[in-house]
């Protein structure tokens, strides 16, 4: 295809260079192998990617991430099911509003959601930190859920579903026999997207969080705050490859145009 | 006695009526047909027979026992839907053996009768292809054997072939027809094409605003509309208000203004002051052709429009515009004066 228009090519090329341009350079500096973080790098090594699996604080950090993403998606998942199919199937009074109360964590700015979380929920009822930190990403989970999974439902006639009624089916044997199999690769795409939403949450964990226990990310910021060396490139290139990873099985699964089509 | 009884049933929803102290009898092995313009209450009824919906009030009786309180999925009757409803992600097979499954029928003998209601409905070697794989006369034949091979006490069809084109509604009909018959299935079938209706039902119920107009044989409804709102929706364009009647014995003797009529009296017919007729039994003719009398009216062509077997003419006369239809060559001009002849034998009244 011949491009006929200069000015927007050169504008694609600066919009790439300003979203890619910064991820290059922390791929790059990651093989540093001098103890700061340069660019240029002065050389290739591999040391910092070791360094990585050294830091116990990485590595415990890394495994509550991990738990607290499946155990959070879990929940979200057995809320968000029944949720969104309750807001496509049923019509009721206050539905409108009900569907914005489950979207609203994506529309209320983390570090707000983060302390009234805290104060009003964590403080206020002495939850422990590791359940605290489990609610605060269920509830930043079960939009993407809702959300994605509802975009499932919506193209799915539920005439399928009374025809399983009338054949005999009871409610409950039709919701899985009929409705989740029907689903089902919105419900993978919901569970990858919500695990990279809350396996790289920042403002949600940092009120979440407390002594002892901590995530990935909130240890990233720690340890860039104590030292400069190149280790943090290293681990932020991992989890890029870990987003990309996911990134891709949802193409695979469905499609990125899956999330763009309403 | 009858095999369904809906007693003074309602349906309500936000205070609103949809329908109201309705009531209906289905004969076992009848095939009976709603017919009726969209929001007139035809697939309200269907879908509280089929379970779908709650009557706010009122009874429905099946076999003899009160079926008003029992859930769909204990009523074992058959549903086919508008959009056919199959399960995307079953193969043919699966989506007609999933009723006999939930009825726990052995896996032999579901085979058997699987493949059996896939030759019925023509659809033999197909049982390993998907929905998405079919065309839409064939979805609709699985989901005809999706219901028929629970052996269903009642069969439903909501507007079953409202999705498919021209020519495989008629041979669709056919079918359905064909294997109802067959089986000795009793069921009830909506539909807003009256001649879907009339071609296959026994009986052809006309719904407006949630009651039944008339209940009759199609040939009966076809020829003597009961009301004025029956005869419109199958096809009798031209009304005539009378001022006077007189019973002569075999026939109504009738006037508007100057003019006299004679209407044949029918079984049934209702003795009213509106008489009723089809364009297609109206007889126009010129002013040689037909001579002034009674059943007769004289006009002006208003409208003429080609309908490829005939012409169409709207006629005004003084008492009123009537529309005729005539095979013929040569079309009458505009603004000819022609003269239109109502047979007695055609010329209905209605309530």
């Amino acid at each position: 295809m011949k491009n006929k228009n200069p000015g927007l090519s050169l504008f694609t090329f600066i919009v790439y260079l300003f979203l890619l341009g910064p991820l290059v350079i922390i791929a790059v500096t990651s093989f540093e192998p001098g103890t700061v973080l340069k660019f240029p790098p002065t050389g290739f090594s591999l040391k910092w990617y070791h360094n990585i699996f050294e830091v116990e604080m990485f590595m415990s950090t890394f495994k509550t991430s991990i738990l607290v993403s499946l155990l959070g998606n879990v929940l979200a998942i057995l809320l968000g099911i029944p949720a969104a199919y309750a807001l496509n199937r049923a019509s009721f009074r206050g539905k409108e509003t009900l569907n914005a109360v489950f979207l609203s964590p994506l529309l209320i700015p983390g570090i707000v959601l983060g302390f009234t979380l805290l104060k009003y929920v964590v403080i206020a009822f002495h939850i422990p930190i590791y359940a605290s930190l489990l609610i605060g990403h269920t509830v930043i989970m079960l939009p993407f859920i809702i959300r994605v999974i509802g975009a499932s439902l919506a193209g799915f006639d539920f005439a399928v579903e009374e025809a399983a009624h009338s054949l005999g089916s009871s409610r409950l044997a039709t919701f899985f026999k009929i409705v989740l199999p029907n689903i089902k690769s919105g419900i993978i795409a919901s569970v990858l997207l919500a695990f990279l939403e809350s396996f790289n949450n920042v403002d949600i964990s940092l009120f979440m969080t407390g002594p002892g226990v901590s995530t990935l990310p909130i240890q990233m910021l720690t340890y860039v705050e104590n030292y400069f060396d190149p280790t943090i490139a290293a681990i932020s290139v991992l989890l890029m490859l870990i987003t990309a990873g996911f990134m891709f099985l949802i193409e695979r699964l469905l499609g990125l145009t899956y999330f763009t089509k309403q | 006695m009858s095999l369904l009884q809906l007693e003074n049933v309602s349906v309500a929803y936000d205070q609103q009526y949809i329908l109201k102290d309705f009531n209906l009898s289905v004969e076992k092995g009848h095939l009976i047909s709603l017919l009726g313009p969209s929001g007139c209450g035809k697939t309200t009824t269907l879908r509280l027979i089929a379970g779908f919906l709650d009557a706010t009030d009122g009874r429905f009786a099946f076999g003899g026992k009160d079926y008003t309180r029992v859930p769909i999925n204990k009523r074992n009757f058959g549903f086919v839907f508008q959009s056919y409803a199959l399960f995307p992600h079953m193969s043919v097979y699966d989506n007609v053996a999933f009723g006999l499954r939930l009825r726990k029928v052995k896996e032999d003998e579901i085979k058997k009768r699987v493949m059996r209601m896939l030759e019925i409905v023509s659809l033999g070697g197909f049982e390993s292809r998907f929905p998405q794989a079919l065309s839409g006369g064939q979805k609709q034949r699985v989901a005809i054997a999706r219901a028929l091979v629970i052996e269903p006490d009642l069969l439903l069809f909501d507007e079953p072939l409202s999705n498919l084109d021209a020519n495989l509604r008629v041979n669709m009909r056919v079918e359905i027809r064909r294997i109802q018959q067959e089986l000795g299935i009793t069921a009830i079938y909506v539909s807003h094409d009256q001649e879907e209706c009339f071609s296959i039902s026994d009986r052809v119920a006309v719904m407006n605003k949630g009651i039944i107009e008339q209940l009759d044989q199609p040939s009966v409804i076809f020829q003597y509309p009961k009301t004025e709102f029956v005869a419109r929706f199958i096809g009798f364009n031209n009304f005539i208000a009378f001022e006077e009647r007189e019973d002569e014995g075999s026939f109504y003797s009738l006037r508007s203004g100057d003019y006299h009529f004679h209407a044949a009296k029918a079984p049934g017919m209702p003795a009213t002051m509106k008489g009723a007729i089809r364009p297609d039994d109206l007889i126009a003719g010129t002013l040689a052709e037909i001579q002034p009398g009674d059943n007769v009216l004289t006009g002006k062509v208003k409208v003429s429009t080609y309908l490829g077997r005939s012409y169409q003419y709207v006629v005004v006369t003084p008492l009123g515009e009537f529309t005729v239809n005539k095979e013929m060559q040569q079309p009458y001009a505009n603004g000819q004066e022609i003269r239109l002849l109502f047979p007695s034998e055609k010329l209905v009244l209605v309530e």
